[in-house]
Protein backbone atom coordinates (compact mmCIF):
# COMPACT_ATOMS: atom_id res chain seq x y z
CA UNK A 1 0.00 0.00 0.00
CA UNK A 2 2.51 2.78 -0.68
CA UNK A 3 0.85 3.90 -3.64
CA UNK A 4 -2.36 4.10 -2.81
CA UNK A 5 -4.70 6.57 -4.50
CA UNK A 6 -4.63 5.31 -8.15
CA UNK A 7 -7.86 5.96 -8.76
CA UNK A 8 -9.39 9.26 -7.69
CA UNK A 9 -12.43 8.78 -6.93
CA UNK A 10 -14.79 11.51 -8.70
CA UNK A 11 -18.63 10.43 -6.91
CA UNK A 12 -17.68 9.09 -3.79
CA UNK A 13 -16.36 10.38 -0.01
CA UNK A 14 -14.36 6.99 0.50
CA UNK A 15 -10.99 7.92 -0.03
CA UNK A 16 -10.07 8.43 3.71
CA UNK A 17 -10.47 4.94 4.43
CA UNK A 18 -6.97 4.21 2.96
CA UNK A 19 -6.39 1.42 5.28
CA UNK A 20 -9.67 0.01 5.57
CA UNK A 21 -8.77 -3.34 5.73
CA UNK A 22 -6.69 -3.44 8.85
CA UNK A 23 -9.38 -1.80 10.89
CA UNK A 24 -11.79 -4.90 10.58
CA UNK A 25 -13.21 -7.32 12.68
CA UNK A 26 -12.50 -10.43 12.18
CA UNK A 27 -16.60 -11.22 11.64
CA UNK A 28 -16.53 -8.18 9.06
CA UNK A 29 -13.29 -9.93 7.22
CA UNK A 30 -15.02 -12.99 6.96
CA UNK A 31 -18.03 -11.70 5.31
CA UNK A 32 -16.20 -10.09 3.13
CA UNK A 33 -13.80 -12.41 1.98
CA UNK A 34 -15.73 -15.96 2.74
CA UNK A 35 -18.61 -15.50 0.95
CA UNK A 36 -18.53 -14.47 -1.84
CA UNK A 37 -20.01 -17.26 -3.91
CA UNK A 38 -22.37 -19.47 -2.85
CA UNK A 39 -25.07 -17.56 -1.41
CA UNK A 40 -27.31 -19.99 0.51
CA UNK A 41 -30.98 -20.09 -1.62
CA UNK A 42 -32.31 -21.53 1.72
CA UNK A 43 -35.35 -19.68 3.82
CA UNK A 44 -32.73 -17.70 5.96
CA UNK A 45 -29.21 -17.73 4.25
CA UNK A 46 -27.69 -15.31 7.27
CA UNK A 47 -28.58 -17.82 9.74
CA UNK A 48 -27.11 -20.36 7.70
CA UNK A 49 -23.64 -18.10 7.58
CA UNK A 50 -24.03 -17.48 11.15
CA UNK A 51 -23.77 -20.88 11.73
CA UNK A 52 -20.58 -21.37 9.72
CA UNK A 53 -18.96 -18.28 11.40
CA UNK A 54 -20.65 -19.47 14.97
CA UNK A 55 -22.09 -15.82 14.84
CA UNK A 56 -25.97 -15.00 15.23
CA UNK A 57 -28.24 -14.08 12.55
CA UNK A 58 -28.96 -10.65 13.58
CA UNK A 59 -25.15 -9.80 14.27
CA UNK A 60 -24.31 -11.34 10.81
CA UNK A 61 -27.26 -8.97 9.18
CA UNK A 62 -26.52 -5.64 11.24
CA UNK A 63 -22.96 -6.49 10.46
CA UNK A 64 -23.74 -6.41 6.34
CA UNK A 65 -26.16 -3.93 6.40
CA UNK A 66 -23.07 -1.52 8.41
CA UNK A 67 -20.37 -3.01 5.85
CA UNK A 68 -22.67 -1.40 2.89
CA UNK A 69 -23.49 1.33 4.31
CA UNK A 70 -19.62 2.15 4.76
CA UNK A 71 -19.07 1.09 1.08
CA UNK A 72 -17.17 -2.31 1.47
CA UNK A 73 -20.14 -4.43 0.41
CA UNK A 74 -21.81 -3.12 -2.97
CA UNK A 75 -24.39 -5.68 -2.16
CA UNK A 76 -25.64 -9.34 -1.41
CA UNK A 77 -26.70 -10.84 -4.31
CA UNK A 78 -26.06 -12.03 -7.46
CA UNK A 79 -24.18 -11.37 -10.40
CA UNK A 80 -25.34 -12.69 -13.95
CA UNK A 81 -22.99 -14.01 -16.63
CA UNK A 82 -22.38 -11.06 -19.44
CA UNK A 83 -25.11 -11.38 -22.31
CA UNK A 84 -27.39 -14.44 -20.77
CA UNK A 85 -29.54 -12.19 -20.06
CA UNK A 86 -29.43 -8.98 -22.15
CA UNK A 87 -26.98 -7.37 -24.04
CA UNK A 88 -23.95 -5.55 -23.22
CA UNK A 89 -20.62 -4.48 -24.52
CA UNK A 90 -17.20 -2.79 -23.63
CA UNK A 91 -16.89 0.25 -24.97
CA UNK A 92 -13.77 2.56 -25.75
CA UNK A 93 -13.28 6.28 -27.09
CA UNK A 94 -10.36 8.27 -27.65
CA UNK A 95 -11.58 11.43 -26.10
CA UNK A 96 -8.90 14.52 -26.16
CA UNK A 97 -8.11 15.69 -22.12
CA UNK A 98 -9.65 18.70 -22.43
CA UNK A 99 -12.79 16.63 -23.30
CA UNK A 100 -13.10 14.07 -21.23
CA UNK A 101 -14.29 15.15 -17.74
CA UNK A 102 -17.60 16.08 -20.13
CA UNK A 103 -17.78 13.15 -22.26
CA UNK A 104 -17.66 11.14 -19.39
CA UNK A 105 -20.19 12.73 -17.02
CA UNK A 106 -22.03 12.28 -20.17
CA UNK A 107 -21.59 8.73 -20.81
CA UNK A 108 -22.05 8.02 -16.87
CA UNK A 109 -25.69 9.95 -17.40
CA UNK A 110 -26.67 6.68 -18.86
CA UNK A 111 -28.76 4.30 -16.97
CA UNK A 112 -27.50 1.35 -19.47
CA UNK A 113 -24.16 2.35 -18.39
CA UNK A 114 -22.73 0.96 -15.27
CA UNK A 115 -18.93 0.90 -15.26
CA UNK A 116 -16.78 4.22 -17.04
CA UNK A 117 -13.42 4.29 -16.54
CA UNK A 118 -10.56 6.57 -17.83
CA UNK A 119 -7.56 4.18 -18.69
CA UNK A 120 -3.59 4.93 -19.46
CA UNK A 121 -3.78 4.44 -23.18
CA UNK A 122 -5.02 6.70 -26.59
CA UNK A 123 -8.20 5.28 -26.24
CA UNK A 124 -8.49 6.35 -22.65
CA UNK A 125 -12.08 5.87 -21.74
CA UNK A 126 -13.46 2.79 -21.46
CA UNK A 127 -17.29 2.19 -20.20
CA UNK A 128 -19.70 -1.13 -19.67
CA UNK A 129 -22.90 -0.72 -21.41
CA UNK A 130 -25.87 -3.24 -20.71
CA UNK A 131 -29.30 -3.23 -22.36
CA UNK A 132 -32.36 -5.25 -22.76
CA UNK A 133 -31.51 -6.35 -26.27
CA UNK A 134 -28.74 -5.91 -28.96
CA UNK A 135 -31.43 -2.85 -30.49
CA UNK A 136 -30.84 -0.79 -27.38
CA UNK A 137 -27.59 -1.44 -26.95
CA UNK A 138 -26.63 -0.14 -30.12
CA UNK A 139 -28.98 3.11 -30.37
CA UNK A 140 -27.13 4.28 -27.03
CA UNK A 141 -23.99 3.62 -28.51
CA UNK A 142 -24.70 5.56 -31.32
CA UNK A 143 -26.62 8.19 -29.39
CA UNK A 144 -22.96 8.26 -27.22
CA UNK A 145 -21.28 8.70 -30.73
CA UNK A 146 -23.66 11.95 -31.81
CA UNK A 147 -23.30 13.58 -28.83
CA UNK A 148 -19.80 13.30 -28.28
CA UNK A 149 -18.03 13.76 -31.59
CA UNK A 150 -16.34 10.59 -30.91
CA UNK A 151 -16.31 7.24 -32.34
CA UNK A 152 -17.13 4.25 -30.52
CA UNK A 153 -15.23 1.11 -30.60
CA UNK A 154 -17.50 -1.61 -29.14
CA UNK A 155 -15.87 -4.86 -28.31
CA UNK A 156 -18.74 -7.79 -26.86
CA UNK A 157 -17.85 -10.19 -25.24
CA UNK A 158 -16.69 -13.32 -27.60
CA UNK A 159 -16.29 -16.28 -24.60
CA UNK A 160 -15.97 -15.83 -20.75
CA UNK A 161 -13.08 -17.76 -19.44
CA UNK A 162 -13.56 -16.96 -16.15
CA UNK A 163 -14.01 -18.78 -12.89
CA UNK A 164 -15.97 -16.60 -10.57
CA UNK A 165 -15.55 -16.93 -7.04
CA UNK A 166 -15.16 -13.58 -6.27
CA UNK A 167 -11.84 -11.90 -5.32
CA UNK A 168 -9.51 -13.36 -2.29
CA UNK A 169 -8.69 -10.49 -0.03
CA UNK A 170 -6.42 -12.65 1.84
CA UNK A 171 -8.35 -11.58 5.34
CA UNK A 172 -10.30 -14.63 5.61
CA UNK A 173 -9.72 -18.29 5.60
CA UNK A 174 -6.92 -19.36 3.68
CA UNK A 175 -7.64 -19.85 -0.12
CA UNK A 176 -4.09 -20.21 -1.87
CA UNK A 177 -2.54 -17.56 -3.67
CA UNK A 178 -4.14 -19.44 -6.93
CA UNK A 179 -7.16 -21.24 -7.36
CA UNK A 180 -6.03 -23.82 -9.67
CA UNK A 181 -3.39 -24.40 -12.39
CA UNK B 1 4.57 -20.68 -24.95
CA UNK B 2 4.42 -23.16 -22.48
CA UNK B 3 1.14 -24.90 -23.35
CA UNK B 4 2.05 -28.58 -21.21
CA UNK B 5 -0.07 -26.54 -18.33
CA UNK B 6 -3.64 -27.98 -18.72
CA UNK B 7 -6.40 -26.10 -17.32
CA UNK B 8 -8.48 -28.39 -14.52
CA UNK B 9 -10.67 -30.79 -16.04
CA UNK B 10 -13.71 -29.32 -14.99
CA UNK B 11 -12.61 -26.11 -17.08
CA UNK B 12 -13.33 -28.16 -20.57
CA UNK B 13 -16.94 -28.61 -20.07
CA UNK B 14 -18.64 -25.22 -21.11
CA UNK B 15 -18.77 -22.35 -18.85
CA UNK B 16 -21.90 -20.78 -21.09
CA UNK B 17 -25.41 -20.95 -20.04
CA UNK B 18 -27.19 -23.65 -21.17
CA UNK B 19 -30.33 -23.01 -23.11
CA UNK B 20 -32.77 -21.65 -20.81
CA UNK B 21 -36.24 -20.25 -21.11
CA UNK B 22 -37.52 -17.30 -19.00
CA UNK B 23 -40.69 -16.40 -18.27
CA UNK B 24 -42.53 -13.56 -16.99
CA UNK B 25 -42.08 -14.24 -13.45
CA UNK B 26 -38.31 -15.08 -13.89
CA UNK B 27 -38.21 -11.89 -16.06
CA UNK B 28 -39.59 -9.65 -12.91
CA UNK B 29 -37.61 -11.83 -10.40
CA UNK B 30 -34.17 -10.93 -12.28
CA UNK B 31 -35.43 -6.94 -12.51
CA UNK B 32 -35.67 -6.76 -8.65
CA UNK B 33 -32.82 -9.05 -7.61
CA UNK B 34 -29.89 -6.98 -9.69
CA UNK B 35 -29.55 -4.05 -6.97
CA UNK B 36 -29.25 -7.16 -4.48
CA UNK B 37 -31.18 -9.07 -1.59
CA UNK B 38 -33.01 -7.29 1.16
CA UNK B 39 -30.62 -8.18 4.17
CA UNK B 40 -32.93 -9.49 6.01
CA UNK B 41 -34.07 -12.70 8.13
CA UNK B 42 -35.80 -13.98 5.11
CA UNK B 43 -34.67 -12.02 1.74
CA UNK B 44 -36.47 -14.68 -0.03
CA UNK B 45 -39.89 -14.04 1.28
CA UNK B 46 -39.72 -10.15 1.25
CA UNK B 47 -38.62 -10.31 -2.37
CA UNK B 48 -41.73 -12.64 -2.95
CA UNK B 49 -44.07 -10.19 -1.17
CA UNK B 50 -43.09 -7.84 -3.97
CA UNK B 51 -43.37 -9.99 -6.92
CA UNK B 52 -46.43 -12.17 -5.27
CA UNK B 53 -44.74 -15.10 -5.02
CA UNK B 54 -44.34 -17.50 -2.13
CA UNK B 55 -40.92 -17.39 -0.38
CA UNK B 56 -40.47 -21.48 -1.86
CA UNK B 57 -41.15 -20.22 -5.35
CA UNK B 58 -38.84 -17.61 -5.30
CA UNK B 59 -35.92 -20.31 -3.73
CA UNK B 60 -36.70 -22.34 -6.60
CA UNK B 61 -36.45 -20.11 -9.58
CA UNK B 62 -32.88 -18.81 -8.11
CA UNK B 63 -31.63 -22.38 -8.16
CA UNK B 64 -32.59 -23.05 -11.61
CA UNK B 65 -31.32 -19.63 -12.73
CA UNK B 66 -27.81 -21.16 -10.94
CA UNK B 67 -27.78 -24.05 -12.55
CA UNK B 68 -28.24 -23.57 -15.97
CA UNK B 69 -25.32 -21.06 -15.15
CA UNK B 70 -27.06 -17.27 -15.73
CA UNK B 71 -26.02 -16.50 -12.32
CA UNK B 72 -22.41 -16.60 -12.50
CA UNK B 73 -22.06 -16.01 -8.87
CA UNK B 74 -24.09 -15.19 -5.93
CA UNK B 75 -23.06 -13.82 -2.23
CA UNK B 76 -21.65 -10.90 -1.04
CA UNK B 77 -20.20 -8.38 -3.94
CA UNK B 78 -17.46 -6.39 -2.39
CA UNK B 79 -16.07 -3.15 -3.66
CA UNK B 80 -12.55 -4.07 -4.47
CA UNK B 81 -11.50 -0.20 -4.01
CA UNK B 82 -12.88 0.87 -0.86
CA UNK B 83 -10.90 -2.42 0.00
CA UNK B 84 -8.01 -0.65 -0.09
CA UNK B 85 -6.96 -3.07 -3.49
CA UNK B 86 -6.79 0.22 -5.32
CA UNK B 87 -5.12 -0.08 -8.20
CA UNK B 88 -6.24 -1.85 -11.12
CA UNK B 89 -5.39 -2.62 -14.82
CA UNK B 90 -6.78 -3.99 -18.07
CA UNK B 91 -4.03 -6.25 -19.86
CA UNK B 92 -5.20 -6.89 -23.09
CA UNK B 93 -2.81 -9.65 -25.18
CA UNK B 94 -3.16 -10.56 -28.70
CA UNK B 95 -2.99 -14.00 -28.93
CA UNK B 96 -3.23 -16.37 -31.90
CA UNK B 97 -6.88 -17.50 -32.36
CA UNK B 98 -5.75 -21.27 -31.89
CA UNK B 99 -4.07 -21.12 -28.54
CA UNK B 100 -6.75 -18.44 -27.28
CA UNK B 101 -8.90 -20.72 -25.58
CA UNK B 102 -6.07 -22.71 -23.81
CA UNK B 103 -4.85 -19.86 -22.55
CA UNK B 104 -7.84 -17.78 -21.20
CA UNK B 105 -8.88 -21.07 -19.30
CA UNK B 106 -5.76 -21.33 -17.71
CA UNK B 107 -5.72 -16.90 -16.96
CA UNK B 108 -9.08 -17.39 -16.25
CA UNK B 109 -8.37 -19.30 -12.72
CA UNK B 110 -6.41 -17.00 -11.26
CA UNK B 111 -7.63 -15.07 -8.31
CA UNK B 112 -6.07 -12.09 -8.82
CA UNK B 113 -8.16 -12.14 -12.17
CA UNK B 114 -11.25 -11.21 -11.76
CA UNK B 115 -12.39 -10.92 -15.50
CA UNK B 116 -11.01 -12.99 -18.78
CA UNK B 117 -12.79 -13.05 -21.93
CA UNK B 118 -12.20 -13.40 -25.96
CA UNK B 119 -13.22 -9.68 -27.58
CA UNK B 120 -12.94 -8.91 -31.06
CA UNK B 121 -10.07 -7.44 -32.51
CA UNK B 122 -10.75 -4.05 -34.38
CA UNK B 123 -7.61 -3.58 -37.20
CA UNK B 124 -5.72 -1.34 -37.72
CA UNK B 125 -5.85 0.22 -34.65
CA UNK B 126 -7.03 -2.62 -31.90
CA UNK B 127 -5.07 -6.38 -32.21
CA UNK B 128 -5.89 -7.20 -28.93
CA UNK B 129 -8.15 -10.20 -28.42
CA UNK B 130 -7.60 -11.25 -24.67
CA UNK B 131 -9.00 -9.35 -22.28
CA UNK B 132 -7.59 -9.53 -18.55
CA UNK B 133 -8.63 -7.68 -15.39
CA UNK B 134 -6.07 -7.30 -12.88
CA UNK B 135 -6.60 -6.18 -9.57
CA UNK B 136 -3.75 -5.29 -6.34
CA UNK B 137 -3.27 -3.11 -3.93
CA UNK B 138 -0.97 -1.00 -5.67
CA UNK B 139 0.35 -0.94 -9.08
CA UNK B 140 3.74 -2.61 -8.29
CA UNK B 141 1.57 -5.32 -6.69
CA UNK B 142 -0.62 -5.26 -10.69
CA UNK B 143 2.66 -5.29 -12.49
CA UNK B 144 4.51 -8.17 -10.33
CA UNK B 145 1.47 -10.28 -11.34
CA UNK B 146 1.49 -9.48 -14.93
CA UNK B 147 5.20 -10.37 -14.56
CA UNK B 148 4.15 -13.79 -13.13
CA UNK B 149 1.71 -14.68 -15.59
CA UNK B 150 4.28 -14.08 -18.17
CA UNK B 151 7.11 -15.82 -16.50
CA UNK B 152 4.44 -18.79 -15.85
CA UNK B 153 3.14 -18.79 -19.16
CA UNK B 154 6.15 -17.62 -21.34
CA UNK B 155 4.14 -14.78 -22.47
CA UNK B 156 7.29 -12.88 -23.45
CA UNK B 157 6.20 -13.01 -27.22
CA UNK B 158 2.53 -12.33 -27.19
CA UNK B 159 1.81 -8.57 -27.70
CA UNK B 160 0.33 -6.87 -25.11
CA UNK B 161 -0.51 -3.61 -23.35
CA UNK B 162 -1.21 -2.53 -19.73
CA UNK B 163 -3.82 -0.42 -19.14
CA UNK B 164 -4.36 1.27 -15.91
CA UNK B 165 -7.32 3.01 -14.23
CA UNK B 166 -6.42 6.68 -13.64
CA UNK B 167 -10.19 7.71 -12.59
CA UNK B 168 -13.39 5.85 -11.97
CA UNK B 169 -16.62 7.98 -13.69
CA UNK B 170 -18.91 5.21 -12.28
CA UNK B 171 -19.61 1.98 -10.81
CA UNK B 172 -21.90 0.00 -10.20
CA UNK B 173 -24.04 -3.84 -11.09
CA UNK B 174 -25.12 -3.77 -14.54
CA UNK B 175 -28.98 -2.94 -14.16
CA UNK B 176 -31.27 -4.60 -16.67
CA UNK B 177 -34.83 -2.33 -17.32
CA UNK B 178 -37.54 -4.73 -18.06
CA UNK B 179 -39.76 -1.83 -19.23
CA UNK B 180 -38.82 0.26 -22.15
CA UNK B 181 -38.57 4.46 -21.94
CA UNK B 182 -37.60 7.05 -23.81
CA UNK B 183 -33.65 7.05 -23.84
CA UNK B 184 -33.33 10.57 -22.26
CA UNK B 185 -35.39 10.01 -19.34
CA UNK B 186 -33.26 7.41 -18.19
CA UNK B 187 -30.88 9.05 -16.83
CA UNK B 188 -29.99 7.87 -13.25
CA UNK B 189 -27.62 8.72 -10.55
CA UNK B 190 -24.48 6.25 -9.77
CA UNK B 191 -23.67 4.48 -6.96
CA UNK B 192 -20.54 3.57 -7.02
Amino acid sequence: MHRVNTITEVNGQLNTQQHGLQKLTELEKHLLNDFQHNLPFVSRPFKQIAKQLGSSEAIVIDTLNKLKEQGFVSRVGVVFRANSIGASTLAAMAVPVSELENVAAMISSYSEVNHNYEREHHFNLWFVVTARDEEMLNSVLYDIESRSGHPVMSLPMLEDYHIDLGFDLGVGFERGQESGV
Amino acid sequence: MDMNVNPLPYLSESILPREVKFDEQDQALIVLIQTGLPISTTPYADLGEELGMDESEVIERLKRLNRSNIIKRSGVIVRHHELGYRANAMVVWNVSDEIIGKLGLCLGQFDFITLCYHRPRRLPGWPYNLFTMIHGKSRDDVLENIQYLINRYELNEIEHEILFSTRRFKQRGAIYHKLSGELNNRVDKTDG
